[in-house]
């Protein structure tokens, strides 16, 4: 009996060696992703869903995350981009509000330090009103905007964000003058929300995720999506096909160190293609309702550099960041 | 009566055996990181957010709900035992909680907070139960004038905090103001007297601030002190237990703080720990011992616990009605639901009825549970205090300086909590009063920017501030708690001119 058990174990040690060996061999891959925030927030989410997929799905043998909250993610980058050059196994999870944060922080380090890889989800923008409001289409909103910007209150995100951005461009399309916006800023979703349903704001502008049950449940009147005119839908209209052009998305995406060689770039972007194709990444994405805007190589590069140079243009415009 | 139909369904729910386990395995996580400085519920929910995408929505979602309320009751009671308020709402616990502690009455203490949290807890989620409809119309209507007015309010009320002298009060208040001011200004995205440190653009940790003023202070202090004079803690002096006398001072105390902490944590900008100081000074103005208050009175220790753990309950009501999440922790949990598919929000209790009561009936099996943990644990919880003092303030340092990174690694973090400490013991070296300090940096810039956003919405007119009626209130009983003091004084030095 001893004899056999002794047996068993022998057997099945090998047989953990050899899988093992299997495993590892099939992905050589570790890897290290820092969320430039605090958990829970989307960057981190962003980065532990990566976690979660690129380890089912057998991509990488490990991935470990690690955060570095502060300044709109600003320390995460200088950590970045000073403390990691040339590790090919670290990546950031970072979005269009870093864009933003790191201008009007001021920040020395910026993004052409880094090393594009990315591009992965997407999130549009929604514009509300209470649903008691006068102002039906993005047209009314428009024109009260253009009759009086001053006049037009809008709750959203903190200033100089992407909420921000996108109602300093809706008052741009409409005509009117940017700069005089009447947009405050709250803390968290929840605030906003309560001053939208409160009725105490003319608008309100946030992720769509943010109104959905609202609208949903009649107590908030969506005036329409910040997507590309040719994704708009009965429920879901988007503002450019209603003729006020303006079109935004609130992306997450991945950057690598500074000073990585062209193979180490290479394995990086060819395991982000793969877990954006992996059935547990798909997953993911549905469940959390993010929608995939997958980009990668020079591509993603490009649109990393024009948002830079367009949320500049805006946050000068609306005085936040001094040209 | 449709609601008892819900709730006995809801409790069908949470009594299955895995539910049961997950609402225990809850509080005691809970329990855990409420009792160590710094990590709060809100990390250790979002750190098990990943871990639990595979379990059953219910289950989860009932064990976050034990770490919330085993939060709220682990840290009032390091607040109680070696003044280190785990969270920022039991810092007014620590007030008098902590003098009772050190005059051998943490028995008392610890069993008030532990009942009071219970009492509070299962009025305020009864009060989830049947009012959440209602109460969730007024908190929307809340505007920023009427925030702002209700921070006038509290800002009247931080001076049953300043002890003795009123000078040093509003030195600590000042202190605290400006500590408030530090980093990006949500409302222009300017950043002020940050020093271009990215580190304090995000403003001042309220926990930080609290650990480096209570805890490091009082460690550096103590070890001042030591050879000057040789404090002996008495682990237990009287009974371990509440006496009969304890009781009749508590229950009047308990119903008032949750009468606080409810309605303000279901605002959508209520928070935890303005309630805890409108109980802390409703309670020194009720007493009939004001001479203890100061020095240890359970007054003081039973109201904000069970403020605290009320507006725990009340922060749940404008999460699942409406799904605005009105605290970190609620914000946390926002995203566990969401991991699942589900948006809580006005379709919630429509369409996933087994889980919204489940949850709630949840709530009131994990209070029950945290009370039967936590008051056999009174009796092994004071025996900390017999620790030698060394090793207990040693021991406390290394947990605050645990704390502190693990919320936040960052060196700065850590210096800030070095200074933040010698700034507590140079304020205790000079008694100046601690707590204004930290009231300044909370209430400081949620005043500064609702008033400027009410501004902002009515295009710069003041009359906004009187033209809403909440605010109007308002901002009259808090005109009259400053004028009426000092009109009974003139009126008693009036009469005594006459006699």
């Amino acid at each position: 009996m001893t004899q056999f058990r002794k047996g068993l174990w022998r057997s099945a040690l090998a047989a953990a060696a050899v899988a093992g060996f299997v495993t590892s061999a099939a992905a050589q891959m570790e890897l290290k992703i820092m969320a430039p925030a605090a958990p829970g927030g989307g960057w981190d989410q962003t980065a532990r869903s990566m976690q979660q997929a690129l380890t089912q799905s057998g991509i990488a043998k490990s991935v470990q995350v690690t955060n570095v909250p502060g300044a709109g993610g600003s320390i995460g980058i200088a950590q970045l981009v000073n403390n990691s050059k040339g590790d090919g196994s670290q990546l950031m999870v970072m979005g269009y509000v870093m864009v933003g944060a790191l201008l009007t922080n001021k920040s020395p380090i910026t993004l052409d330090q880094t090393t594009p890889i990315a591009r992965l989800t997407a999130e549009y923008e929604a514009i509300v009103v209470p649903a008691d409001s006068p102002i039906k289409t993005a047209k009314d909103l428009a024109a009260a905007i253009k009759a009086d910007p001053a006049k037009v209150t809008w709750a959203g995100g903190s200033a100089g964000g992407v909420d921000h951005i996108a109602a300093a461009l809706f008052a741009k399309a409409a005509g009117a003058d940017p700069t005089k916006i009447n947009y405050i800023p709250f803390s968290g979703g929840g605030e906003a929300l309560a001053a939208i349903l409160g009725g105490k704001v003319t608008a309100g502008i946030s992720g769509y995720g943010e109104f959905e049950s609202q609208i949903k449940a009649g107590k908030l009147r969506l005036i329409g999506l910040t997507t590309p005119a040719g994704k708009a839908t009965a429920d879901l209209p988007s503002i450019k096909a209603q003729g006020i052009d303006l079109e935004i998305a609130n992306w997450r995406a991945v950057v690598a160190p500074p000073g990585i060689s062209a193979d180490q770039k290479k394995a990086l972007t060819d395991a982000m293609d793969k877990m954006a194709k992996s059935k547990e990444w798909q997953e993911i994405l549905k469940a959390k309702g993010w929608e995939d805007s997958y980009v990668s190589g020079d591509a993603f590069a490009k649109i990393l550099a024009e948002e830079q140079a367009r949320t500049k243009d805006v946050l000068t415009a609306v005085g936040l960041v001094k040209s | 009566m449709e609601a008892f139909v819900s709730l006995a369904n809801g409790l069908s729910v949470a009594i299955q055996p895995m539910n049961l386990l997950f609402a225990l395995i809850g509080v005691l996580l809970g329990t855990a990181v409420g009792v160590l400085p710094g990590i709060g519920p809100a990390l250790t929910v979002a750190l098990l957010l990943p871990v639990t995408f595979k379990l059953d929505p219910a289950g989860s979602i009932i064990m976050f709900a034990g770490i919330y309320y085993g939060g709220m009751y682990g840290g009032s009671t390091t607040a109680i035992l070696i003044n280190t308020p785990g969270e920022s709402a039991s810092m007014a616990t620590a007030l008098e909680g902590n003098k009772m502690a050190k005059a051998g009455r943490g028995g008392p203490a610890l069993a008030t907070s532990a009942i009071g949290s219970f009492v509070a807890g299962t009025i305020a989620t009864l009060g989830l139960t049947f009012l959440a409809p209602y109460l969730v119309d007024i908190a929307v209507s809340f505007g920023p004038e009427d925030y702002f007015a209700l921070m006038c309010v509290a800002f009247v009320t931080v001076s049953a905090t300043f002890g003795d002298s009123p000078v040093r009060g509003l030195t600590s208040l000042f202190i605290g103001l400006t500590l408030g001011l530090v980093g990006i200004d949500i409302l222009s995205g300017q950043s002020r007297l940050s020093f271009g440190i990215p580190e304090l653009y995000d403003n001042i940790e309220v926990t930080t601030l609290a650990v480096g003023l209570f805890a490091v202070g009082e460690a550096l202090y103590v070890a001042s002190r030591r050879h000057v004079h040789e404090e002996r803690l008495e682990a237990v002096r009287g009974s371990l237990w509440m006496t009969k006398e304890d009781w009749k001072r508590s229950w009047k105390p308990w119903l008032r703080g949750t009468a606080f902490g409810f309605p303000i944590g279901a605002l959508p900008a209520g928070g935890a720990e303005i309630p805890t100081f409108l109980s802390y000074s409703t309670e020194k103005r009720l007493t009939k011992y004001p001479e203890e208050f100061g020095k240890g009175a359970i007054e003081g220790v039973a109201g904000p616990e069970a403020a605290n753990n009320a507006s725990a309950a009340g922060t749940l009501v404008p999460l699942l009605t409406l799904g605005l999440p009105t605290s970190a922790t609620a914000a946390m949990l926002l995203a566990g639901f969401q991991q699942y598919g589900l948006n809580p929000g006005p379709l919630l209790f429509a369409e996933q009825p087994n889980l919204v009561w489940g949850l709630i009936a949840s709530l009131f099996i994990a209070n029950g549970m945290l009370l039967v943990l936590n008051l056999p644990l009174v009796g092994l919880w004071v025996r900390l205090l017999a620790i030698p003092q060394p090793w207990l303030y040693a021991g406390i340092l290394v947990f605050a300086t645990m704390g502190t990174i693990a919320a936040n690694p960052s060196p700065v973090e850590l210096i800030m909590l070095t200074v933040f400490g010698v700034l507590g013991f140079l304020m205790r070296r000079f008694d100046f009063p601690i707590a204004p300090v930290v009231v300044g940096l909370i209430l400081g810039p949620i005043a500064e920017s609702q008033l400027r956003r009410a501004l902002s919405i009515s295009l710069g007119d003041p009359m906004v501030l009187l033209q809403s009626p909440i605010s109007a209130t308002l901002l009259a009983i808090a005109l009259i708690a400053l004028i009426l003091p000092f009109v009974l004084k003139g009126l008693g030095r009036f009469k005594a001119v006459e006699d």
